[in-house]
């Protein structure tokens, strides 16, 4: 799988979680939105985190969520969950 | 307008089982915060909590009463024994009518209702424990206290989270001044650790890792705690007329609400709380020598009142002594306010502010005078008490120094 359609599906994925947190359509987010734009404030956003720990099964830690802003920085802190999750499971679960 | 004295009080928490013990910790600077007696499967993201671990109710109370009653309405229960008894009050003939128990609560009983939910979900048995009611009701203690002295007058539970019990004794202390009650017990009681309960609060990631450290700039988050406190509050005239002794007075009640969010706080409602207490107790900004604060750790309570503070109090904001007394007892939720009501007295009566335990660092946005982990001895004239809840409701309280 090329990498850019890879990171396309996290980020859709992502967009799914807050889309449906939130309770707006996926259609009005983009990378590029910020929570503010999207009008989510940080009770919003430990919901939002909730919720991305179950969908990717990751475990977010709470200096991880204050520096939040964006739709753009929330994936780029899933993927690296993601990869630091991959490098210390067993060869085997790879 | 009638004068409100306290007459008697009564504390159960992390720090001791009575007024005494408490008093003696928190002067010394001891916290109460200590690894938790089970700290959960998996375990809690926080291991440490407040737990009232020399408080055993089967010492205190029937077995008829253990039955009967939950873990935070046995300690509302005993902590009014505590206060009563020292007031020397009795309740008997005119003054059971006219006396009221107003008791806080945020969450009444916890385990009780969480034992309940197991048996029905997790072993699928239907069969809930026929005293599920009784047990989970809010104004448990509140009843209780009510049928332990036969008084009939005004009672109830007021429930607005972590302003609870301000706001109970706040009703108490308008009732009187008012002559609607001639006396009253007012106080708040909460038991919190409850697996649910404590998962809940792990999810909203305010709880710290470690014991709190209110005002400090490397504060993490605020620290669970459990507790009773109980005051015995009484008509001046009435109490001065049977020789009581005047433990402290209370002066002026403020509440507002903040219409600004569910949980985020801002500073224009905590300040306008307290400056009603202010015009209430007819005190200026420079009458109040010591500020008994909310305090609970997290960065977004501590900075916002400390900028409330300081629209209350202006330039005397930074000198002010002010501490959080949660940093020994932890946040008791709907009982902190009535702690913190007996702790701020005492403060009054001895003159020494309680300190702030575990404090290390200044925070520029909390520029207060924080009494940081050593009791500083002070005259103090009168001190303000706030408490601020989810939900965006404040209530503060003003003392005033007693006669005894």
């Amino acid at each position: 799988m090329a990498p850019e359609i890879e990171a396309d599906q996290l980020a859709n994925r992502v967009i799914g979680v807050i889309a449906r947190t939130q309770r707006i359509p996926p259609e009005s987010i983009t990378l590029e939105s910020t929570f503010e734009q999207l009008k989510i404030d940080s009770l919003d956003g430990i919901n939002i985190v909730f919720e991305l720990e179950k969908e990717f099964e990751i475990d977010i830690p709470d200096e991880g969520v204050a520096g939040l802003r964006s739709v753009r920085d929330t994936v780029a802190g899933v993927r690296q969950l993601l990869e630091n999750k991959s490098q210390i499971a067993p060869p085997s679960a790879v | 307008m009638r004068r409100v004295a306290i007459t008697g009080q009564g504390l159960i928490c992390a720090l001791g089982n009575t007024v005494s013990e408490c008093w003696a910790m928190a002067t010394e600077g001891k916290s109460g915060i200590r690894p938790l007696r089970d700290g959960g499967t998996p375990p809690y993201k926080f291991q440490v909590g407040a737990e009232a671990v020399g408080f055993d109710p089967s010492g205190h109370v029937s077995e008829k009463d253990l039955i009967l009653l939950e873990r935070f309405a046995l300690m509302a229960l005993v902590a009014a024994r505590e206060a009563v008894a020292q007031s020397g009050l009795s309740f008997d003939g005119e003054l059971g009518d006219h006396t009221a128990v107003v008791t806080g609560s945020s969450v009444g009983g916890q385990f009780t209702e969480e034992e309940g939910y197991q048996r029905l979900y997790r072993e699928n048995n239907p069969r809930v424990a026929p005293l599920t009611i009784p047990r989970t009701m809010a104004n448990a203690g509140a009843s209780r206290i009510s049928l332990e002295y036969g008084i009939h007058g005004p009672a109830y539970t007021v429930s607005t989270a972590c302003s609870s019990s301000n706001h109970a004794i706040g009703q108490a202390f308008v009732m009187i001044r008012s002559g609607q009650a001639t006396a009253a017990i007012a106080g708040g009681s909460e038991a919190v650790f409850a697996e649910g309960l404590l998962r809940a609060w792990e999810a909203m990631r305010v709880v710290s890792p470690e014991a709190c450290r209110p005002f400090s700039a490397d504060r993490k988050g605020l620290s669970l705690g459990e507790g009773a406190a109980m005051l015995v509050l009484e008509d001046w005239e009435h109490a001065l007329a049977r020789g009581a002794s005047v433990l402290g007075e209370i002066v002026g009640f403020g509440m507002s609400s903040d219409a600004h969010h569910i949980t985020q706080p801002n500073a224009d409602g905590p300040a306008r709380a307290m400056a009603w207490a202010l015009k209430d107790a007819r005190l200026d900004p420079a009458d109040i020598d010591y500020v008994n604060a909310h305090g609970t750790g997290t960065q977004a309570n501590d900075t916002t009142e400390s900028e409330a503070i300081h629209r209350v109090f202006g330039s005397r904001a930074a000198q002010l002594p002010v501490s959080s007394t949660k940093s020994m007892h932890g946040h008791t939720l709907g009982a902190a306010g009535a702690i913190e009501a007996v702790l701020t007295n005492m403060a009054l009566r001895c003159g020494v502010a309680p300190p702030t335990a575990g404090f290390r660092e200044h925070d520029p946005a909390c520029n207060l005078d924080v009494v940081a982990n050593d009791a500083r001895a002070l005259p103090l004239r009168a001190a303000l008490s706030n408490t601020f809840a989810f939900g965006g409701l404040n209530a503060a309280l003003v003392f005033r120094r007693g006669l005894d």
